[in-house]
């Protein structure tokens, strides 16, 4: 909880919603009829909308990127690090947006709202969404925002596949595309890590597939086991061994079960926090989204075919010890784009963090990233706010 | 705008307008962003110097992060018109099989190297005994990046072997200026050298 702002926080934020009334028809065929988007700003858009930044959340984020809801916030939102005055993502320059994704459970329509058809919380009849339904109603949003054309999307992991999926969707809408420890698909690895993760929520006795709220409970013990496997796998090896070695909590073994290496209460604790702020089938949902996500498909598995439609220009970075999301797949894309004859410039960072880099305030990383943030603002004809 | 080098003012006159280009090793970017913004020409540089790479972000050009140790597979066949290598052909690992990778990739490549057959060189080795330095070769034998040296003559011999012609040569001291007087013996006068080369 701050005591005082921070002089280059964007300090306090309220989220806002809209509602829409257009159907949105989705990839699986489904029609969400209506739904809420729940979103914050930060900095001011400018007279001509030429300054906007859209940010793509990864798979547990939400729409709070920067900034405190109230002074009893404990931490800022989850990338702060890289939005404020000043910092890379610079709002005295840039008007930013981050939004909470469909099927979310920060406040946009997910499996936690009331389905209007039935009265009742949709829970697992929530239409499972693809990365393209979430950059379509991005899309709308930037539309009621007035923002034609975006300066820059910018994402990571996750986030990473909807600013790929904008540059080939809407290539016209977006100057700059940000593409951070992300990949143009999912390995095989990779899916059965999420279906690990699905199986142990959907084994919880308290999962009641998905109608967990119907009997009042939550499945938090498969929540647990889902995020500490994800949790883990964005974690290297190093970072492990640097954090916690093989450092008991007792001074000696006791020869029990129960949690004794401190690595093992690190996990336990960071599973139990998600279970208790996160939303089951929302985790279930993002999850397949990732799994899905393969632009180059309809291309006959051609990704230079595919980024051939993209018209901005890129950046993509990538960090040595990220295995989820390894710096060679960040070079599939790189290479495509290469091949597809397209502005990029590439990064791969030397970080000891896995997959978690992306999040942490590591000097080379914000440097790159900051230059080429610069560098939007002079190609996009804004002044002020810079040294 | 500010002045190129000196060796960069002589290889910007080699790119034609318009054109792709590669730039193997391109340090700030300073090339780039001239051909870019004076000649539009359009292309990546590769680097993998931190700070460098930065710093062509920094500049408004292309910049791929990557060794060119690990090879140029990457990039297709004929897909650039000129590839372009300063000052790095002497510190990878296999420079012959580089120069045949520049030519796969770019119709032309422009390669420049220093000549380790300069006159101080060569009385450096043969009075002191001792692997040479200079202010051009600063290193020792034992920590130097420059792994394969080569004098002119060797330069152009694998050339020959490789049925790479040589379409044009320029011959500079370590300061990169022409002088007439170094058109006398360039194997023995000349420091570095810019070599423009194609397919035969």
């Amino acid at each position: 909880m701050p005591d005082v702002i921070p002089e280059n926080s964007v300090g306090l934020v309220t989220p806002k919603t809209h509602h829409f009334d257009e159907p949105l028809t989705l990839r699986s065929g489904r029609v969400l009829k209506e739904y809420d988007l729940v979103y914050e700003t930060y900095g001011e858009l400018n007279a001509d909308r030429s300054n906007a930044i859209l940010i793509c959340h990864a798979l547990s984020g939400d729409h709070h990127a920067a900034g405190y809801h109230s002074m009893d916030e404990k931490k800022p939102g989850w990338w702060d690090t890289c939005i404020g005055p000043g910092k890379v993502i610079d709002t005295n320059v840039f008007y930013v947006v981050s939004l909470n994704n469909l099927g979310g459970c920060s406040g946009s329509t997910g499996p936690t709202s009331i389905n209007p058809e039935t009265g009742k919380v949709y829970g697992p009849e929530f239409p499972i969404c693809a990365v393209r339904d979430w950059v379509n109603s991005q899309a709308r949003l930037a539309d009621v925002l007035g923002i034609d054309v975006w300066a820059a999307v910018v994402g990571g992991s996750l986030g990473g596949m909807q600013v790929l999926r904008w540059s080939i969707q809407f290539p016209e809408r977006l100057k700059h595309a940000v593409v951070i420890a992300s990949a143009p698909k999912l390995s095989a690895q990779n899916i059965a890590f999420n279906e690990v993760a699905r199986q142990a929520i959907a084994k919880d006795p308290d999962f009641h597939d998905g109608w967990y709220h119907e009997h009042n409970t939550l499945p938090k013990a498969g929540l647990m086991q889902a995020r500490m496997l994800g949790h883990l796998t964005y974690l290297s090896d190093d970072a492990m061994k640097q954090k916690f070695g093989r450092e008991l909590r007792a001074e000696e073994f006791n020869f029990s079960f129960a949690p004794e290496f401190q690595v093992e209460s690190y996990l336990h604790y960071q599973g139990e926090k998600f279970s208790t702020r996160f939303d089951a089938n929302t985790y279930m949902l993002m999850t397949k989204a990732l799994d899905y996500f393969d632009p180059a498909a309809a291309y006959g598995d051609d990704l230079v075919a595919c980024l051939s439609n993209a018209q901005c220009r890129f950046l993509v970075v990538s960090f040595t010890t990220d295995w989820r999301f390894a710096p060679e797949r960040s070079e599939e894309i790189v290479n495509a784009l290469v091949h597809a004859d397209k502005d990029v410039s590439y990064a791969c960072i030397e970080s000891t963090s896995g997959h978690d880099a992306f999040l942490l305030p590591i000097p080379r990383y914000l440097d790159v990233f900051k230059a080429y943030m610069d560098g939007v603002a002079d190609r996009c004809g804004l002044s002020g706010g810079q040294s | 705008m500010t002045a190129l080098r000196a060796d960069l003012a002589i290889i910007q006159k080699w790119v034609k307008p318009g054109s792709q280009v590669l730039d193997l090793g391109c340090g700030e970017g300073q090339l780039l962003k001239y051909l870019q913004e004076e000649k539009n020409v359009r292309g990546y540089g590769l680097e993998i110097n931190p700070e460098k790479l930065t710093a062509c972000i920094r500049n408004g050009v292309n910049v791929i992060e990557q060794n060119l140790d690990n090879g140029l597979g990457n990039f297709a066949d004929n897909s650039s018109d000129t590839v372009i290598m300063t000052q790095a052909l002497q510190a990878v690992k296999r420079p012959d099989e580089l120069l045949d990778e520049m030519l796969r990739i770019g119709k032309e490549a422009i390669v420049t190297f220093p000549n380790f057959g300069y006159w101080k060189t060569r009385f450096y080795l043969l009075l002191k005994g001792r692997m040479p330095m200079s202010d051009t070769l600063p290193y020792n034998w034992y920590d130097t990046p420059n792994i394969h040296m080569c004098t002119f003559r060797d330069f152009e011999i694998l050339c020959h072997e490789k049925g790479i012609r040589i379409l044009n040569r320029t011959v500079m001291d370590d300061q990169h200026q022409q002088h007439w007087s170094i058109g006398l013996w360039p194997g023995m006068l000349g420091e570095i050298a810019v070599y423009h080369i194609t397919r035969r």
